[in-house]
């Protein structure tokens, strides 16, 4: 099968995927509450420096600007019936600066979740799921995204209903999930049972990993969870570009660029292959990150104390910390 | 496990209580409706069953949930058993003149349509014995202002599960306070991308991580409301 990172990380080792695409088009005057991917129309020139600064600062990887492109996003802005249309267009962009990029860069479909819980817990179907992420799929590839990138994922069938969409569509795929809540994710997917998620579908994934969360110290413990889990994975790690502040009337991520720099190098050392950042990483913090890969020396695999003592605090149990299946005693089941 | 059966009916109301809080960890929402008609057929006050049996079972649910042992899929079911127990008891309660625990206005801000965790949040307020108006997702301002003046809530809950959409929720304080009426609710924020500090920035009384800490805190300030009025 087609896998443009194989042959991308055979050359080089590790790549480095793009920083914040929300964040960052907030300091390009996006409102609150507007929707990213109308930009991909009405600013598309906005979309292409987003791009090209992170091409700039040293991105192998591109991510598109369709992370809420499925109709159930769309329609809160009356949107739901230009998918197609909106999706093609975000991977063009991402595309165009690619192509002129001096080295090869690589265009990847951004693929965010429903916001819709599926049967039996909300109202959405798997079918329905699958036909969705189909519908923003197709648009991506026929934009000339290489791979569906599927983030910031907390359920398990979501990510399964999105992978089958990629499969059926043709493209190659790449998830990976957001562990907010206790370590895992908010439905209490965990880190270490991420990879079998779908790890059967199709071809198998790309890469899977994390991505999003809470800070760059709870990623990178969650990384270390999956690394150990599936250490022949090619595994992916996007975090935070440390904790969002309020400043005014804008929001700042506390992390700087010599802590996201150490953070790449942790990341590196606990055995990701495809490092980048996710809210709040701009294109300065990924030049640090990019200088900190090209001229990292590989160190011992950190530990949570490593990473505390380089990085910050967790804010948040690790998932090997918190009780998972093994909660409380009951007296009985009705059965 | 148990091989055996349990028959509600023939357990004491001790034991059924205790059953009930099992049940809802569990979210068995048949178990839960019959349970609740029995202990009413008993005697007991619907006030009694709603808050030894319901709120108390999702005192426990809160806490796992809290302490990261459940999470949203086995709470929402949790929610939804709670739920079917309410619907038989909340005429019952009105038609009692049931003591209330105040009131909260929720709704996700304008831009973001994630509606999981505010109806985690407004299920278990509503487990705990408050009343609760939900307006859904999307909400621009007006919405939060038209609710406001028209159920006059102790709390209003703003919800926002995006970094695009966060922002969002210091237009709707910086309107109250424009207005003059901020200080009259409780505001309270939630939502992954936030955190503490970002609920200071922007003017709201407190942030609650999760369900159960936004339960907690909503008693706690309704708890010094009246004390300040008793105090006043």
């Amino acid at each position: 099968m087609n896998n443009p990172l194989q042959d991308l990380l055979a050359k080089k080792g590790v790549l480095l995927a793009d920083g914040a695409t929300g964040t960052s088009l907030f300091a390009m005057g996006l409102e609150a509450g507007e929707a990213p991917e109308l930009w991909n129309e009405s600013h598309p020139e906005r979309i292409d420096t987003l791009h090209q600064d992170f091409v700039d600062a040293g991105a192998d990887i591109i991510l598109t600007n369709s992370f809420g492109g499925t109709r159930h996003r769309l329609k809160l802005h009356h949107a739901e019936d230009r998918v197609f249309a909106l999706n093609k267009r975000a991977a063009e962009i991402a595309r165009s600066v690619a192509d002129r990029a001096p080295r090869r860069v690589i265009v990847a479909g951004s693929v965010g979740p429903t916001g819709e819980l599926l049967i039996p817990l909300g109202a959405l179907s798997y079918e329905d799921a699958v036909a969705a992420f189909r519908e923003q799929i197709e648009g991506l590839k026929a934009g000339g995204a290489e791979i569906a990138w599927i983030e910031t994922m907390s359920a398990a069938d979501e990510i399964r209903a999105a992978a089958e969409a990629a499969v059926a569509v043709g493209l190659p795929f790449v998830y990976t999930a957001s562990f907010d809540t206790a370590g895992r994710t908010m439905m209490g997917l965990s880190p270490r049972d991420l990879p079998d998620v779908a790890g059967a579908m199709g071809d198998g994934p790309l890469a899977v990993g994390a991505n999003c969360g809470v800070g760059a110290s709870d990623i990178l413990a969650s990384l270390l969870d999956i690394t150990e889990a599936a250490p022949n994975a090619t595994i992916v790690v996007k975090g935070n570009c440390g904790i969002p502040e309020f400043r005014g009337a804008e929001i700042h991520y506390s992390g700087t660029p010599p802590l996201m720099a150490d953070y790449a190098r942790l990341a590196r050392d606990a055995g990701a292959k495809i490092i980048g950042g996710c809210c709040g990483t701009s294109c300065g913090h990924l030049a640090a990150m990019r200088a900190a890969l090209d001229e990292h020396t590989p160190g011992p695999r950190p530990t949570i104390e490593t990473i505390v003592e380089r990085i910050g605090p967790l804010r948040n149990k690790t998932a090997s910390e918190a009780g998972g299946e093994t909660g409380r005693e009951r007296r009985r089941r009705k059965t | 496990m148990s091989d055996d059966e349990i028959i509600l009916s023939e357990l004491s109301d001790e034991e059924l209580v205790q059953q009930m809080h099992d049940d809802l960890y569990d979210g068995l929402k048949e178990e839960i409706e019959e349970a609740t008609h029995i202990l009413l057929d008993r005697g007991w006050t619907p006030y009694d069953v709603l808050t030894k049996a319901l709120v108390e079972g999702m005192r426990i649910v809160g806490i796992d949930f809290r302490d990261g042992i459940l999470f949203v899929p086995e709470v929402l079911l949790s929610a939804n058993a709670m739920k079917a127990g309410m619907t038989i008891l909340r005429p019952l309660l009105v038609e009692t003149g049931a003591p209330k625990l105040g009131k909260m206005v929720i709704g996700t801000v304008k831009g973001d349509i994630h509606d999981i965790g505010k109806n985690l949040v407004g299920m278990m307020m509503e487990g705990a014995g408050f009343d609760v108006v939900d307006l859904g997702i999307n909400n621009p301002v007006e919405n939060y202002l038209d609710a406001l003046e028209r159920e006059k809530p102790d709390i209003l809950g703003m919800s926002a599960l995006l970094t695009t959409t966060m922002p969002y929720m210091k237009v709707v304080i910086d309107t109250l306070k424009e207005k003059g009426i901020r200080d009259d609710y409780i505001v309270m924020v939630g939502g992954a991308p936030l955190n503490e500090e970002f609920g200071k920035a922007i003017g709201a009384d407190a942030y609650c991580r999760d369900a159960a800490v936004a339960v907690e805190t909503a008693k706690e300030f309704i708890r010094r409301k009246h004390n300040q009025l008793a105090a006043g």
